[in-house]
């Protein structure tokens, strides 16, 4: 009993610091807005260092998608549908929760180990001691390349899975599917909100691995098993946050 | 203590600080005096770094006064605080250059950070400090690229870029060859001497640190157990300074860290 009331304590207190830190980091934003270079090279590290990625398995879950839904579709005569079936599997969940956990293990993780080494290495304090906010040089600039890194992939990923390389070379180019059926399909099923609840998606998974990745790193023991165990935590937290926080969105967009 | 007033650039009145149980300080009073040099000595693990963190801000006391230039440090609200760090440097003892920055953005991080200066000044002012720690011709090569005592030279170059009223070493020549602590030991006092700079070294460095020192201060135990000149540093009859000087194993600070049980009884137990 008393062990569970100290393990809630503790979740609560870490909870609690983890949500001061991510107003902090709100509240650096602005100022970090101001310096887009700062940006654009992380938008570089997490975004453009995360495409081969998230490209490589776009492609092969449109291509899963595509001979899966085709099997099932058979048994009721209703081949013409795979490419909505596609579509909507893609775009309303695999996109963002598949592009988020990828993102998570690829740049979430470097991220961590990247700050918790610059702790460990007083390169933080060292900043600090030179009149340097690490919360706006550092945190903050990583933090925003994570917001728009994520739906970016997402949208990359939705385009791989669903267009000429992914389902639709298997859908259309080996399995027979009508092309104009394939497109017609997509175009009369797949509705505007279908996309914004992705796109809201993909911005709430871009917070949350944004938010662990930095908050694991910057927070790291300064050893080398403190940065390990930073690094694993962000892999495991943010893949656990962003599958529940998936039931969670999806409930409230379920209509 | 040593100086009037006006001349004392960092004051520590009655300073408390501990981590968790282990008491780091207990009741130290310390006076450093303006444009000089001051060591402060110590064995391993005696919270010779906490001290200048604590006086950097970086950490609250338990109680006590830390004084900079007459302001109390731990008064002071965090842009405050960034104001008064841009008047001191403190050089860790790894160096803390930033890892992805060549050894030119090093040096130039404070002046880009701090500064509207155009980019040819900057550019001159960065040589300049490079040129003064002899590493002009390591401007391109990146921290993973040098030795350890030519990161310590470009932090150093750094820390004087804002040219900065207190400069505070820690460690400054440890694990360095006799060159390279021959050069940092000039390169400090120099720097001293020509810019007029308050330099606190903390060290267990003690002949090198005495040699360039103005005043030392001798710390163990949470206490300072000893201060002065060099010169009466020396020639103390303190036997814990004595002990410290000459490298003694054993004496008032003991060689063996504090077991709960004899030596006889710890090997006759047995084993689980």
């Amino acid at each position: 009993m008393s062990s569970n009331s100290s393990i809630l304590g503790d979740f609560l207190r870490g909870l609690g610091g983890a949500t001061f830190f991510l107003i902090t980091i709100l509240r650096a934003l602005p100022g970090a807005l101001l310096r887009p270079r700062l940006i654009l090279q992380q938008l570089y590290y997490v975004g453009v260092m995360s495409l081969i990625i998230i490209v490589i398995s776009g492609t092969f879950v449109g291509w899963i998608l595509a001979l899966q839904g085709f099997r099932t579709l058979t048994t009721f005569g209703a081949t013409s549908a795979l490419g909505v079936f596609v579509a909507a599997t893609v775009i309303r969940e695999m996109a963002p929760v598949v592009t988020a956990l990828l993102f998570a293990g690829r740049a979430g993780s470097a991220l961590a180990a990247e700050i918790g080494l610059m702790k460990a290495t007083d390169q933080l304090s060292g900043m600090e001691m030179m009149a340097v906010d690490p919360i706006k040089r550092v945190i903050a600039p990583r933090f925003i390349a994570v917001l728009i890194s994520l739906p970016l992939l997402t949208a990359i990923f939705a385009v791989m899975a669903i267009g000429r390389a992914g389902g639709h070379l298997i859908g259309v180019d080996l399995l027979g599917v009508d092309q104009g059926t394939y497109w017609g399909q997509i175009h009369a099923q797949i509705k505007l909100h279908d996309v914004i609840e992705s796109i809201i998606k993909s911005a709430c998974f871009g917070v949350v691995i944004g938010w662990i990745s930095v908050y694991q790193g910057y927070f790291a023991a300064p050893t080398s098993e403190g940065v390990s165990r930073a690094t694993t935590s962000t892999v495991v937290m943010s893949s656990l946050t962003v599958v529940g926080l998936d039931f969670v969105l999806t409930a409230f967009m379920f209509r | 203590m040593i100086s009037p007033d006006s001349d004392i650039h960092v004051r520590v009145r009655g300073l408390r600080f501990s981590f968790g149980p282990r008491v780091i300080y207990d009741g130290v009073d310390l006076d450093i005096a303006r444009g000089k040099i001051t060591a402060i000595l110590g064995p391993s693990g005696t919270g010779k770094t906490t001290l200048l963190r604590l006086i950097g801000g970086q950490w609250r006391p338990k109680s006590g006064t830390i004084e900079v230039d007459g302001v109390n440090v731990n008064k002071l609200t965090r842009s405050q605080l960034f104001e008064l760090r841009k008047r001191m440097s403190l050089l860790f003892q790894s160096g803390a250059l930033l890892t992805d920055l060549t050894v030119f953005e090093n040096v130039a991080f404070p002046l880009r950070e701090h500064t509207d200066l155009p980019e040819a000044m900057i550019r001159d002012l960065v040589l300049m400090n490079l040129e003064a720690v002899g590493l002009r011709g390591a401007r391109d090569l990146y921290p993973e690229q040098i030795s350890g005592g030519m990161s310590r030279r470009v932090a150093m170059a750094r820390a004087i870029a804002l040219e900065p009223a207190l400069i505070m070493f820690d460690e400054p020549f440890t694990g360095q060859d006799p060159i390279s602590m021959g050069v940092l030991i000039r390169l400090v006092s120099t720097l001293n001497k020509a810019q007029g700079l308050t330099s606190i070294i903390v060290s267990h460095d003690v002949n090198e640190v005495l040699s360039i020192s103005d005043y030392a201060y001798v710390i163990s135990g949470g206490k300072v157990l000893d201060h002065g000149t060099p010169e009466a540093i020396r020639a103390s009859r303190s036997e814990y300074a004595q002990q410290f000087l000459h490298g003694r194993p054993d004496g008032p600070v003991p060689f063996h860290y504090k077991a709960a049980k004899s030596y006889s009884d710890d090997l006759l137990e047995p084993a689980q």
